[in-house]
């Protein structure tokens, strides 16, 4: 039961988009699509339970006053090998995410769960919260860019569902679009949380 | 077990152990991966030719020519069997919306454009982006540059022949740039 | 003029903020009052244009001749951690009043993903130093612009009417989204 509370938090309850407002340039920027949202949410799930397992594993030979620099070499290894496999294996979701990829290492929900929670659990709880939040992460990323694609494209994963050569609202896949579609998802999760 | 004190010798042992095993583990992927992205790489470049060039079967050789002070253009002449089926050259503006993009233009052995691809771009989703669509790129098949006044295109608006896409009128003027560099390339150096 | 399009080009039409979505945490969380807002901004120029210049320099020469430019995330994020440590205790003894100015958003900075951001851009634009440099400074200029704008709507909107279920983070991202929309007119200008 409690291992199941450590998945599911990460979904609603403490979502670390919608919730904890972690994470933010990603989520804003690679989400013009659905599936970008896709690939940056699996790539940032990958790194968040791996450096969440690695780290609750290695956490007691690590003395306190070192322990940020030697977390955040850990979590920019994993940054680093997922940026090489994306590159080797999927050029093309590789080329679309960009920068995006090696930033992960900045995003604050990698090096904050490492903190708040695989420093100081055992290795199969932190396994759970890292997948959990990792895949609370991707919901909202895709959610975001299904969201902006469907009105800005008139898509979703890339299926067309308006006339071809009819255009979208286009101000949804342009930054501004990013911003607002947040702001509004935001509002609606704190109008559920609230009544629940 | 007990957690370890943050003595110097602990907080030097345990960062040189972690860097040690991050380092050997990154280059145990590097080298893993290295190759894959070669491919990658060079099947992009390969898969680019093919569109504009569909006839071609090996590249006979890349000729890397450097424009004035800045980045340089690749220049692919191809062959089908022995024959000589085209030129495609790698072209690039840094006219566009948002900066830089590239194409790869392909010119048929009579010097006319055979077809264009679009490589990498940022333009504006929608507008600038209509560029790599058929209904826009289409227009420019079987032109001969060498046949328009000052061998340049040009959008209608100023004064040329290409109708420029609604609304993005700066990327396809770019567009424009793109190919005419490209031209311009091939003839002061591909044929040599 | 090659330098004038690089800062127009930084500061105005690819902001940093508005249009490339880098170091937004801190464009949400400090921009509430236009005082910490400026403090933010230049704490942020300082430090982003002295880790361009060390990441510059290890990758050209120490990452690109070894052939470890795969080492580029990792090295690139503990020279940034260690440089916002180091000019911490340096303000500290050397200049106090700066350090009590600047001292708390220093922290802050190593997560601010726009300092990395713009030491990786930098490489994959094949900028020689100097341009880096005007890069840097100019990004850090739009950085600040924008957080020093957005801080002054915020002041307004903490006192303005807005619908309970909008308040807060909400109606500062739709704020935002028209304060892109508002930059996005200086697209096309270089």
């Amino acid at each position: 039961m409690n291992q199941l509370n450590n998945f599911s938090k990460g979904f609603l309850r403490e979502n670390p988009i919608l919730v904890l407002l972690l994470g933010t340039c990603p989520t804003l920027a690679v989400t013009s699509s659905a599936m970008n949202g896709l690939g940056m949410g699996l790539a940032t799930t990958f790194v968040l339970f791996m450096s969440n397992v690695f780290i609750s594993v290695v956490k007691n030979f690590v003395p306190d006053k070192v322990r940020i620099p030697a977390f955040v070499v850990v979590i920019a290894s994993f940054v680093t090998i997922v940026d090489l496999l994306m590159q080797a294996y999927t050029p093309a979701l590789s080329n679309q995410l960009g920068i995006f990829i090696p930033l992960i290492v900045v995003n604050c929900i990698v090096l904050g769960r490492a903190e708040a929670f695989a420093a100081k659990n055992n290795v199969f709880s932190s396994f759970i919260d890292g997948l959990g939040m990792g895949l609370g992460f991707t919901m909202a990323l895709v959610i975001i860019g299904g969201i902006r694609e469907m009105l800005g494209a008139g898509s979703i994963f890339g299926y067309k569902f308006i006339a071809e050569g009819a255009d979208g609202i286009l101000v949804f896949i342009l930054a501004p679009g990013a911003f607002i579609t947040l702001g509004f998802l935001i509002a609606i999760l704190k109008k559920i949380n609230k009544s629940s | 077990m007990a957690k370890k004190e943050s003595s110097f010798k602990n907080m030097t042992i345990a960062l040189f152990v972690i860097t040690a095993v991050a380092g050997l583990a990154l280059s145990a992927v590097y080298s893993v991966t290295k190759e894959p992205i070669a491919i990658s790489q060079k099947a992009k470049i390969n898969n680019a030719i093919k569109m504009v060039i569909p006839e071609f079967e090996t590249i006979a050789d890349t000729v890397l020519m450097p424009q004035d002070g800045k980045d340089s253009i690749r220049i692919h002449r191809l062959l089908k069997g022995t024959e000589n089926s085209g030129i495609a050259v790698e072209t690039y503006t840094d006219k566009g919306f948002s900066g830089r993009f590239t194409l790869m233009v392909g010119f048929a052995p009579d010097g006319s454009i055979s077809n264009i691809e679009v490589l990498e771009h940022k333009e504006t989703p929608g507008l600038g982006t209509k560029m790599a669509l058929p209904a826009f790129k289409d227009q420019f098949k079987g032109l001969k540059l060498s046949e328009l006044p000052g061998e340049k295109l040009k959008v209608k608006k100023d004064g040329g022949s290409v109708d420029a896409i609604t609304a993005a009128t700066i990327s396809s003027r770019a567009f424009c740039d793109a190919v005419n560099r490209a031209y311009e390339t091939n003839k002061k150096g591909g044929n040599q | 003029m090659e330098y004038i399009i690089i800062i127009i080009s930084a500061i105005f039409v690819n902001n940093i903020v508005l249009a490339q979505f880098l170091g937004i945490c801190p464009f949400l969380g400090v921009s509430t009052k236009t005082e910490t807002a400026i403090g933010m901004g230049a704490s942020v120029l300082f430090v982003m244009t002295l880790a361009t210049i060390v990441t510059y320099l290890v990758q050209m020469y120490v990452l690109v001749p070894l052939n470890l430019a795969f080492l580029q995330t990792i090295s690139f994020i503990l020279i940034i951690a260690a440089l916002v440590q180091m000019l911490e205790i340096i303000l500290k003894k050397v200049s106090p009043s700066l350090y009590q100015a600047l001292g708390i958003y220093l922290p802050l900075i190593t997560t601010n993903c726009a300092v990395l951001g713009v030491a990786i851009l930098v490489i994959k634009k094949d900028f020689n130093l100097t341009e880096s440099v005007v890069f840097t400074v100019a990004t850090a200029i739009g950085f600040a612009l924008a957080l020093v704008i957005f801080s002054g709507i915020r002041e307004q909107l903490a006192i303005a009417d807005v619908p309970k279920g909008m308040k807060g983070i909400p109606i500062a991202l739709v704020t935002a989204g028209i304060l892109a929309l508002a930059f996005m007119g200086f697209a096309g200008l270089v």
